[in-house]
């Protein structure tokens, strides 16, 4: 069974319908990469997942239970959304780094928070937390490690490249151990120079196994660490299949002439 | 009138004791304008549209209308219309002056609220925080961050303003150097002016302090 499946999507803003209509899924371990031209949805999908707009109709499953269900959304409390949305991550492509907190902080705030509510809740005694933050803070220089900034832990956001930025943000939505990382175009904020270093990073994790969906503009890229392209146009998928057959012998007209306009 | 020691030092201590209510007037003002002006910027900023509008509309008139005005308002007008047992001088001036207050800081925390960018309320979202764990632990810091330029300019503001306490005769120090005036001893009323340098020099080193202690992020 797939551990993401996504059913007939849809999310209008007023009149224009911006999804029409989205499904797929995905397997544990792959990554998919999400393609398509300027206002083709793709940003909506994604934080549509996140929970970060609601979609109008449609059902999203993570390990076979449906975590969204437009039909049975309203009776949801604000927890039960907030349990859910920890099933995915994303990475945005403005970063948005927390500048007050240094780079430790900004991947152990959240997850310490969260170990806090269920202390309170389970009331646990206060040494259980204690060693439940320096499990956080040792899984957080972990993470940092694999983004290759463990030097940079005291680092505060404005000291940092953006390129260090934005490896600094994917090792925090990973503290929160989401099922699936999401990244919204993870390198268009960046010089040119500077993309490789993120790139490299998501190909590791890919490496080690991770469930990936990727938003992005970087065709090479997207073909070389991808298992499953999809290409979106005007709301919905026009085109998908593996990277071979989507790059290579591309069927759809608007693909065609997406992949020329690029190249 | 040659100045004497003995007559600087009599004038030194009536105006320390004006200046011990001026400084009352402005932390009272202060201490009390700072969380409900607050308020009032969730007010002027509440998606419930009719609470928003007259919020505004407040706000319009108080920072629209002198502070003089607002201070024989407050005076005066419950007296006159309801026959209400109305406030003592002295507080008809804090009731004023931290309305008015409060209605500036509204504005200044509406600012500094609605510039913080959409990100980071949406980061600490998918990062599985609550509304109220996004405001306090990742929106204030960085409010307060960008509000303590405008906020240091109104205080000091607010120092300079006490003396329009004296209007409805509550004693600050402005009006015991008017008394010496009246008796045509004119050097007390400029020597006035050491007391609020100096109450605004300290003031002016705090703020600088403040920011240089957050001076480790920007915002
Ligand atoms: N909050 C919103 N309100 C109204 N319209 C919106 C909103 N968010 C997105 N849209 C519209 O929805 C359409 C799809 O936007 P979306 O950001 O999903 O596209 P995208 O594929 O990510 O484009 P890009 O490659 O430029 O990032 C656009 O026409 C956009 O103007
Ligand atoms: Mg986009």
């Amino acid at each position: 069974m797939a551990l993401l499946e996504v059913k007939n999507i849809t999310k209008r803003f007023g009149k224009t319908e911006v999804l029409k209509g989205i499904d797929f899924s995905l397997e544990k371990g792959q990554v998919l990469s999400i393609i398509g031209s300027s206002g083709s949805g793709k940003t909506t999908l994604l934080r549509c997942l996140n929970f970060l707009e609601t979609p109008d109709t449609g059902v999203i499953s993570v390990d076979g239970s449906a975590i969204f269900d437009a039909a049975e959304h309203k009776k949801k409390s604000a927890a039960e959304i907030r349990e859910s949305r920890l099933r995915f991550g994303l990475v945005f492509q403005s970063f948005n780094l927390f500048p007050q907190y240094s780079v430790m902080e900004n991947l152990t705030l959240a997850p310490k928070l969260r170990a806090k509510e269920e202390a309170k809740q389970s009331k646990l005694p206060h040494a259980e937390l204690k060693q439940k933050f320096a499990e956080i803070e040792e899984h957080a220089a972990e993470l940092l490690a694999a983004v290759g900034l463990s030097e940079k832990k005291d680092a505060y956001p404005c000291q940092l490249s953006g390129g260090q930025q934005q490896r600094v943000s994917i090792a925090r939505a990973l503290a929160m151990k989401p099922d699936i990382l999401c990244f919204d175009e993870p390198t268009s904020a960046l010089d040119p120079e500077l993309t490789g270093e993120v790139l490299k990073v998501i190909k590791e994790l890919r490496d080690e196994g991770r469930t990936m969906i990727v938003v992005t503009h970087e065709m090479d890229f997207a073909r070389q660490v991808s298992d499953h392209i999809i290409f979106m146009a005007n709301g919905i998928i026009e085109e998908e299949g593996a990277p071979e057959k989507v790059f290579g012998a591309p069927e759809s007209p608007l693909l065609q002439s997406f992949l020329k306009g690029i190249g | 009138m040659a100045i004497t020691w003995s007559s600087f030092l009599k004038v030194t201590l009536r105006l320390l004791e004006g200046f011990e209510n001026t400084c009352l007037i402005f932390a009272l003002t202060l201490v009390l304008a700072l969380p409900l002006g607050l308020v009032i910027s969730f007010g002027s900023m509440s998606k419930f549209k009719p609470l928003a509008y007259l919020t505004k509309v407040f706000v319009w008139i108080i920072r629209g209308v002198p502070l003089m005005l607002q201070v024989f308002v407050v005076f005066y007008v419950p007296r006159l219309l309801w026959d209400l047992p109305a406030f003592s001088r002295f507080n008809a001036v804090i009731v004023a002056f931290v309305i008015n207050y409060a209605c500036y800081f509204s504005e200044i925390y509406r600012g500094g609220i609605e510039g913080i960018p959409r990100g980071q309320y949406e980061a600490g979202e998918v990062l599985g925080m609550t509304k109220s764990q996004i405001f306090f632990k990742v929106i204030l810091m960085q409010v307060v961050k960008r509000i303590i330029p405008p906020m240091s300019n109104e205080i000091i503001t607010l120092v300079k303003d006490t003396a329009l306490a004296r209007v409805i005769m509550v004693v600050e120090i402005l009006k015991v150097a008017e008394e010496y005036t009246a008796h045509a001893l004119i050097w007390p009323m400029f020597y006035t002016a050491v007391f609020y340098l100096a109450f605004v020099g300290i003031l002016t080193l705090l703020f600088g302090f403040i920011e240089k202690k957050l001076d480790y992020y920007k915002v």
